[in-house]
């Protein structure tokens, strides 16, 4: 399951690459990220210490919240708009984001984790 | 003035763990020693209102409605602590539940029913003054509308015995957050009172960043604590994380009790958030009253190990004359 989620990370990051031009950007590697009730996809998702990478999220759905707070990570996913968190990591480690913008029954097992080794 | 009293005992609130919840003593110094009893007379002389001696229980996380894997027993651990707490030589004069009184459910017919089904058991509780406040599991869906309708507002605050309660809503909003707009309330009910006066403020979510992974903070509980920093005898009981926790601030304390349907592990030593399995052998372990399933003999041992002492004992007293201006609006102070 980890490793197809992580194939599908790199397939899509591939993606969005190209549809941003070559990935010129400062921000490095797009990973894209999808958000529904009550998971977002790929479940995992393993980064390189110091490595820039943007996290473009999207909600299939309903609006969903993005957040992990040690790495600094606060965002709002709105349906209809993709919404780009730009990251480098700084530890390494397991860290679990969540989705905290209330979305329905199974808001509280929503979440993204983050492998950054 | 000087007081010849003890003063960091007079305002003490002793916590004892039941198995099914929290049980709180409030100033049991005041009618001990001569001393207490002379801060007694005083305090009253100066309010009208003293703090007097009561208990109070702390109620959390019913969760009426679930059913599942963790815990195929529903209300058995809920009902089983009413009959706990109804057996209490000392009656306590509250009862106040903080939040996840029902579990969600899409509908609201179904979100009322349990609603429903969540009073009717509360009201076998011999203590009548019961307060709640809502988990976002009752709020959250429609931002507490339904929760308004059967139990009134989700933020209050009152007194008792010279003590001031305050209930606070951090779930009804989409995020777990309180808002700025019930800071703003919460700044003003505050302002009526004296920095030595008794807090206790009761909410679902823990006000301090206990566990963000696992949800388990307000994103702006700071805020709250910040109002409350200056008060000097600040207490906070919350649910939410289906376990006892006790933290201490330099402002405040913060104690969880158990929750009444399926306990969470530690997170310090549990790498996911997943409910503790249930034991068809100990269906109450960790949560509500430990001695159902006892055998002949061990109930009362059982229930002594499940006493956990937890002292909340509050700053000391500051000094100052006291109590005069408590319960008295700011507008007649000076
Ligand atoms: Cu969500």
């Amino acid at each position: 399951m980890t490793t197809t989620g992580w194939r599908w990370a790199r397939a899509a990051a591939a993606a969005a690459l190209l549809a941003f031009g070559g990935g010129a950007s400062a921000a490095g590697r797009v990973i894209e990220v999808k958000a529904k009730r009550f998971e977002f996809s790929p479940a995992e998702l393993r980064l390189k210490l110091g490595e820039p990478v943007t996290l473009r999220v999207t909600s299939a759905d309903v609006t969903h919240g993005f957040y992990q707070k040690e790495l600094g990570i606060d965002a709002e996913i709105e349906p209809g708009r993709a919404t780009e968190v730009a990251l480098t990591p700084t530890r390494a480690g397991r860290f679990t984001l969540i989705c905290d913008h209330f979305c329905g029954a199974g808001h509280g097992n929503m979440r993204l984790v983050l492998v950054v080794e | 003035m000087r007081h010849p009293i003890d003063r960091r005992s007079f305002l003490r609130i002793a916590g004892l763990s039941l198995g099914a919840g929290a049980l709180y003593r409030v100033a049991p110094a005041l009618a001990a020693g001569p001393g207490g009893r002379d801060t007694a007379r005083r305090l009253a002389r100066a309010n009208g209102e003293g703090v007097t001696p009561f208990s109070f229980v702390q109620l959390s996380d019913t969760h009426v409605g679930f059913r599942g894997p963790p815990n195929p027993t529903g209300t058995l651990a809920f009902e089983r602590a009413v009959e706990v707490v109804n057996g209490l030589r000392e009656q306590p004069e509250l009862v106040l539940f903080t939040g996840d009184l029902t579990h969600d459910a899409e509908g609201r017919a179904e979100r009322l029913a349990r609603m429903r089904r969540f009073q009717q058991l509360a009201s076998g509780l011999r203590a009548k003054a019961r307060h709640a406040v809502p988990g976002e599991h009752d709020a959250a869906i429609d931002g507490g509308a339904l929760y308004r309708e059967v139990f009134g507002e989700t933020s209050y605050a009152f007194d008792h015995r010279g003590v001031h309660f305050v209930a606070l809503d951090n779930v009804s909003r989409p995020k777990p957050e309180i808002g700025a707009e019930r800071l703003a309330w919460l700044r003003q009910d505050l302002a009526r009172y004296p920095v030595t006066a008794p807090i206790v403020v009761f909410t679902h979510r823990p006000l301090f960043d206990l566990k963000p992974e696992w949800e388990w903070f307000t994103r702006d509980g700071a805020e709250a604590m910040k109002l409350l920093a200056p008060y000097e005898n600040v207490t906070v009981l919350y649910g939410h994380i289906h376990r006892e926790h006790v933290h201490q601030e330099p402002n405040g304390r913060h104690v969880a009790a158990r929750s009444l349907i399926f306990a969470f592990p530690d997170p310090a030593a549990a790498a996911e958030k997943k409910p503790a399995p249930f034991d068809p052998q100990r269906p109450f372990r960790n949560l509500g009253p430990r001695l159902l399933h006892a055998g002949p003999g061990a109930s009362s041992r059982t229930l002594a190990l499940g006493m956990e002492e937890v002292e909340l004992t509050l700053r000391e007293h500051s000094g100052t004359e006291g109590f005069q201006q408590l319960l008295r609006p700011s507008t007649l102070e000076g």
